[in-house]
């Protein structure tokens, strides 16, 4: 499918407008683009979190198709019971308003992915249903207060790993959550950002247009969480991608693609960094060490990546 | 009505109940005493007998999650299981019940881990008791799948739309064989019927698209919780109804609790599970040696039937409540806690005692109830005794 403005403009808008996140805000701006291109006939599951939160205060929803939430570390099984029920109910012609086909999203941040639900996430993986999972990855747990994840990148200051007088931040690079969900061998997995809006729908409708489950990791600039000015959450995000701490690629049934080449002068992480109050003490004098461990990690991880793209 | 004379584990029961019940969706992780209850309703799945979707998860708190995104949409959906996986899904238990979803799940009773022990008692059950579901209880195989077949008109009821929990006791019922009557699938399928996917809502109904499980803080939170008060007040009406029909059908006739010998008895033994069965035959040893010693068996423990209760039990003279689970630190075990609370108000109150007994499967012989009823008589006598005791321990 040929993804472009001039269609998607004439798609239908599925979350509405007074929502309660955050001004500046990139996640609604993710499940928005997702929802353009899934369009009505999508059943969504939030894991508890920022985006379940601010769509969902009783007697408000922002949500005009169907959604469920049931708790924070099981969205993805509890959507895998909805997408069961689906197969179940047509097979005996017993659904409620017939349709040959419903997509089921479901949708957890970092924490509710990486970390709390990432054995109900393998499990549903693995077990073959037909749904996209979307992490929004803004690499903390911004819903409770700015806790540490498994996706928080070294060096940041969170609520549980603050930098301090003997501690600079986190003191680990993050897990690798996309390359766990490429070795569940599902059909489909990819990393895009909210900026790079054709790549994110383009797969989108690939992952819900393959049989079988599909994920995609989505990195979300979080202005409260990061420290920056709240217009700057989709620059934060195409830079992630200039200076290769995000790469953009996809996994079609385990062949690895670039979908973004950056250029070979890519912006150095530091130009990045800068950008976020959540690094601002990486910046003292004696620091500098781990500005250069983030960047050796940086281009580490880059050409791992580009090896398996067949780019090396 | 022809019925079918069979003999069966109370877990291939149970299995055989679901069955005829045609569920539309069925999570399953393993957990003994619970496991073999799975393996025959996988036959069943396996052999076409039934056209089940299974979902086999990865944990049972995964179970009870897929077991809440089935039931939403209106798909008649079960999953057992016992213990420490009763245990692991804790939280979602409460949420099931919260949405008003009409899951069935047997919990094959077996004790709490630590130490790990896989035998039979009721901590399990116990710990879950304030969350929201039905709980009923049986003695033996014939109960466990009459409850089996019951528990969907029971849940399904559009007044009452709450989980339901059968309890048997693990290998004590699960795993021995007795002998039973089952209905022919055709006839129990007549009184279960389908799930009525016309009232109420739809997760899947994608021309009116509906939000389930919001965000829900102080300005509703209490209402929401209060309509979860009344459905489960409003149950016991139904669940009458289902065992009255129930009883005309098969000549089985069940009720709250069930009342055995205590017409005129003065000594009352209050239990749960398959030591009703144990005590009913002590009960006739001593009722033949003059004692005059009855046995009331609860079938319905949530919701409480509190008023019931205390008339049944107002002209004992002594009560021994029998709990199958220590409440640590409480004043005595779950259910002896609530059958004094239903007694307070009458205007005079049998003698009431406790016995904590059978934990981590402890067999619980003959030789232990009578003991416990010579402890009731001399009570009755007038002999002073604890409140809280024990039976079946070494000390």
């Amino acid at each position: 499918m040929a993804v472009n403005l001039q269609t998607l403009s004439k798609h239908e808008d599925l979350l509405s407008g007074g929502h309660r996140a955050c001004a500046g805000c990139t996640g609604s701006n993710i499940l928005r683009q997702i929802m353009l291109t899934a369009g009505r006939d999508t059943v969504v599951g939030g894991a508890t979190g920022c985006m379940e939160v601010v769509t969902t205060i009783f007697p408000y929803t922002a949500w005009k198709t169907p959604f469920i939430h049931s708790a924070f570390e099981n969205c993805a099984a509890t959507v895998s019971g909805a997408e069961t029920a689906f197969r179940a109910l047509k097979k005996r012609g017993e659904l409620p308003v017939p349709r040959e086909k419903i997509n089921f999203i479901a949708f957890g941040g970092d924490g509710g992915t990486y970390d709390i639900g990432l054995q109900s996430l393998s499990g549903a993986m693995e077990r073959g249903h037909n749904m996209l999972y979307v992490c929004y990855d803004n690499e903390a747990y911004m819903n409770t207060g700015i806790q540490r994840s498994g996706a928080t990148p070294f060096g940041a200051h969170t609520s549980t790993a603050p930098a301090g007088k003997v501690k600079q931040g986190k003191d680990r690079h993050r897990k690798d959550l996309t390359k766990i969900m490429v070795a569940h061998n599902i059909p489909y997995v990819a990393q895009s950002t909210p900026f790079h809006w054709k790549d994110l729908q383009m797969k989108v409708q690939k992952a819900l247009d393959v049989d079988g489950p599909a994920f995609i990791n989505v990195l979300m600039p979080c202005t409260v969480g990061w420290g920056f000015d709240p217009a700057l959450g989709m620059e934060l995000a195409k830079m992630a991608t200039d200076c290769n701490f995000w790469p953009l690629f996809e996994v079609e049934n385990g062949e690895y693609k670039l979908t973004y080449k950056p250029k070979a002068d890519r912006t150095p992480i530091v130009e990045w960094l800068k950008t976020q109050v959540r690094f601002k003490h990486l910046f003292k004098p004696g620091n500098e060490g781990l500005i250069e461990e983030i960047q050796r990690w940086v281009d580490d991880e880059q050409r791992k990546l580009l090896k398996l793209c067949g780019e090396a | 009505m022809k019925q079918i004379y069979v003999g069966l584990t109370g877990n291939e029961a149970v299995a055989t109940a679901f069955k005829q019940a045609r569920p539309h969706v069925a999570p399953a992780f393993p957990i003994t005493p619970q496991t073999e209850m799975m393996h025959k309703f996988a036959d069943f799945v396996a052999d076409g007998a039934v056209d089940t979707e299974m979902i086999l998860v990865e944990s049972e708190h995964s179970a009870m999650s897929a077991a809440i995104g089935s039931a939403a949409t209106g798909a008649r959906t079960f999953t057992a299981t016992s213990s420490a996986g009763f245990a692991l899904m804790w939280e979602v238990v409460y949420i099931a019940a919260s949405l008003r979803l009409p899951i069935c799940m047997p919990v094959v009773n077996r004790a709490l881990s630590g130490n790990i022990n896989i035998h039979n008692d009721h901590s399990d059950a116990m710990g879950g008791r304030d969350a929201g579901w039905i709980q009923l209880w049986c003695e033996n195989t014939q109960e466990a799948y009459d409850h089996a077949l019951m528990c969907w008109r029971i849940a399904e009821h559009k007044d009452v739309r709450l989980p339901v929990m059968i309890n048997y006791d693990g290998f004590i019922i699960s795993h021995t064989s007795e002998s039973l009557h089952i209905l022919p699938d055709e006839d129990a399928w007549k009184f279960i019927g389908p799930k009525d996917l016309k009232t109420g809502y739809s997760l899947l109904d994608m021309d009116h698209p509906i939000t389930v499980g919001p965000l829900d803080l102080t300005d509703y939170y209490f209402e929401h919780k209060v309509s979860q008060i009344e459905a489960l007040k409003r149950a016991p009406k139904y669940i009458a109804e289902v065992y009255k029909e129930f009883g005309q059908l098969t000549g089985r006739h069940y009720s709250f609790f069930e009342e055995y010998r205590t017409d005129d008895a003065d000594l009352v033994i209050v239990a749960l599970g398959s030591t009703a069965g144990t005590a009913k035959d002590v009960i006739d040893a001593q009722r033949e040696k003059g004692v005059k010693v009855g046995l009331l068996k609860i079938h319905m423990f949530r919701p409480f039937p509190a008023v019931e209760l205390a008339k049944a039990l107002s002209k004992a003279k002594v009560v021994g409540v029998m709990d199958k689970s220590a409440s640590f630190g409480g004043w005595g075990g779950p259910l002896f806690n609530e059958i004094r609370s239903a007694l307070y108000d009458l205007p005079a109150r049998p003698k009431i005692h406790n016995w904590i007994y059978g934990l981590g499967g402890r067999d619980t012989d003959t030789k232990q109830i009578v003991a416990l009823i010579e402890q009731l008589q001399a009570i009755a006598k007038g002999r002073e005794a604890e409140t809280v005791n024990l039976l079946g321990v070494r000390l």
